[in-house]
């Protein structure tokens, strides 16, 4: 029976072995990239040391976690994580909303579609290239925010060094790099919904205001949960680039906005304690696991089309 | 009647105006770049300059500067890269899509855990480093960007919608899987194999992550790290500044410079932008459509 089983494997792959073979290199680099990085795992349990590698470094139980929960960071960049995410999530939905429903009574098809290409430009720009729009506006010398309060009248701000503007400044920067996306998803959604709906409204004297509350955003909620929740099932993550490409290691700013991924990058790269890295890692991602695993539950209850798995 | 005549002017204009300030930043940003350093250091940054220079731009590309050798990196990196993962994402895709092969379900959940469960940081960069993928260019091109699962499954669904008879047909013509995925498949799956070029491209010319954490050496820093670099090192500037000796301390552009890097960096993307954001809503359409 198993022996068969191996056999007819084994005849399978002998016959279509072209197939296979096409598919090989993205095997090897999933192998190595994704499989192979689970045996890592175990430097979180470790006192790591280079010259020893992760067979023979001493373990330490759970000291690295300890280490890292008895600190206050552990609260702090989990804390900011989240909050830095939901916020993401909620006034980039609300905008992206706002701005589909506007633009589906737009009446020039020409119009909206130069429109939506001029807000979802900077999406393509990377969190480098915004680092430096950010520094334009809030730079200490030169920025255009100081010289505006001093020609104004009013005293400058030290806007680098004042962890409590950094949340707001952060939304708004990600609302207007990321909106045009969800804006063209939800115009792609809201093209999708049945037109009879609308001219059956029309006729039973619904006005635009009213088909928009009563037709245009009731039918647009399921899309707006689906993509709300995958994107908290990613709420332990993320932000890298954005974070680290406006703060960099400007530790005034980190009691507002210092993250679980920028921690873990110093802890590697600055600091040179990769054991530490990879507990911090490693809670990052069993948190981030089980997210996204019980979101997908919910998501298949709700919708089952588009449940990720 | 006349109300929504009314709403609709307001609409344009609402929509307008704020089109007009989602561009401003950037508007904000090319200003600065042709800005005289005097203008900057009496006025600060301003979108009306008391006067304007094309220092910035003459001094990046003069013969000492390394923004040259930092655009050739980027553009051999997006090119070698974006060639490889295309080619690797679309062959994958077709064994993923095609019938005939048994274990093609099997397959696709190999690729699928690696995008739930995520190891982190730490075991990719002992894994690059272990490979040898660092301070060279390669560290640039392979880990994390050469291949994505979810781009691979966005080829795959697309490439189910392709009748199977055709890979009948050409079996019998006595074609392998081999040229009935290069002759018949890619060119009938053009538009999604120009969407994840696309996805590529972008995260090839954008990357400065891989440069951050595998590349020490400046002659390898691709254009986007040097932009990092350059606001965060000063030293950088004065070693530019220093390749351009026909200039005067007072007029050395230091803060203009750091904008026009920046715009530069840009350019490509509003060459290719009209290209660009329609495969990308094109893309975003295929993607949201499951299986």
């Amino acid at each position: 029976m198993n022996l068969s089983k191996i056999s007819s494997t084994f005849k399978e792959i002998r016959k279509n072995y072209i197939a296979y073979s096409l598919a090989l290199p993205a095997i090897i680099y999933t192998f190595i990239f994704g499989y192979l990085t689970l045996p890592y795992m175990l430097i979180a349990f470790q006192k790591f040391n280079y010259k020893l590698g992760i067979w023979k470094s001493p373990f330490v139980g759970f000291d690295n976690f300890k280490f890292f929960f008895m600190s206050d960071r552990a609260w702090q960049v989990t804390f900011n994580t989240i909050r830095l995410n939901f916020l993401f999530i909620v006034v980039g939905t609300a905008a992206a909303l706002l701005l589909a429903i506007l633009f589906n009574e737009l009446k020039g098809r020409r119009f909206s579609r130069i429109m939506q290409s001029t807000i979802l430009f900077p999406h393509f720009l990377s969190w480098v290239i915004i680092s430096y729009v950010v520094y334009s506006f809030f730079a200490t010398n030169y920025g255009l925010l100081n010289q505006t309060l001093s020609w104004l009248g009013l005293p400058q701000e030290n806007w680098y060094s004042e962890p409590r503007y950094w949340v707001s400044i952060l939304v708004t920067v990600n609302v207007w790099k990321e909106v045009g996306i969800s804006l063209v998803i939800y115009l792609a959604a809201i093209a999708g919904i049945d037109s009879s709906l609308y001219e059956a409204a029309t006729i039973d004297g619904a006005n635009r205001w009213q088909q928009v509350r009563y037709l245009t955003l009731p039918l647009l909620m399921p899309t707006v949960i689906i993509l709300s929740l995958l994107a908290l099932g990613k709420i332990m993550y993320g932000s890298f680039d954005m974070i680290y490409a406006i703060i960099k290691d400007n530790g005034l700013l980190y009691p507002t906005v210092d993250v679980i991924d920028t921690y873990v990058f110093r802890s590697l790269r600055l600091i040179g304690n990769p054991a530490q890295a990879m507990a911090v890692g490693l809670y990052q991602s069993v948190v981030g696991f089980i997210l996204v695993f019980g979101v997908n539950m919910i998501v298949r209850k709700v919708s089952p089309d588009n449940a990720l798995f | 009647m006349k109300t929504y005549k009314t709403f609709d002017t307001i609409n344009k204009t609402f929509i307008t105006i704020l089109a007009f300030i989602c561009t401003l930043p950037l508007l904000l940003v090319l200003i600065v770049s042709i800005t005289d350093e005097r203008s900057i250091q009496s006025k600060g940054y301003s979108f009306f300059p008391n006067q304007w220079s094309f220092d910035a731009y003459q001094l990046l590309f003069s013969g000492g500067s390394p923004l040259l050798q930092s655009y050739l990196i980027s553009l051999t990196v997006t090119a070698v890269g974006t060639f490889l993962a295309v080619m690797i994402t679309s062959m994958a895709g077709y064994t993923l899509a095609a019938r005939h092969v048994r274990y093609r379900n099997g397959l696709a959940m190999f690729f699928f855990v690696t995008m739930v469960f995520n190891t982190g940081l730490v075991p990719w960069y002992m894994i690059s480093t272990k490979l040898g993928l660092q301070n060279n260019i390669w560290a640039l091109i392979i880990p994390s960007l050469v291949f994505n699962p979810f781009n691979l499954f966005l080829v795959r669904n697309y490439m189910k919608q392709i009748p199977e008879s055709l890979i009948e047909a050409a079996k019998i013509d006595g074609a392998n899987d081999a040229f009935i995925a290069f002759k018949i498949f890619f060119p009938l799956s053009l538009p999604v194999i120009a969407t994840i070029t696309l996805f590529y491209g972008i995260g090839y010319w954008n990357n400065w992550f891989n440069a951050i954490m595998l590349v020490d050496k400046p002659n390898l820093y691709p254009l986007q790290y040097l932009l990092f670099k350059l606001n965060s090192e000063i030293s950088m500037i004065q070693q530019m500044q220093s390749s351009l000796s026909s200039m005067t301390t007072s007029q050395l552009p230091s803060e203009s410079i750091k904008m026009a890097t920046a715009i530069v960096t840009i350019g490509p993307i509003v060459l290719f932008y009209p290209f660009l954001q329609r495969y990308f809503i094109k893309g975003l359409l295929i993607g949201s459509v499951k299986e």
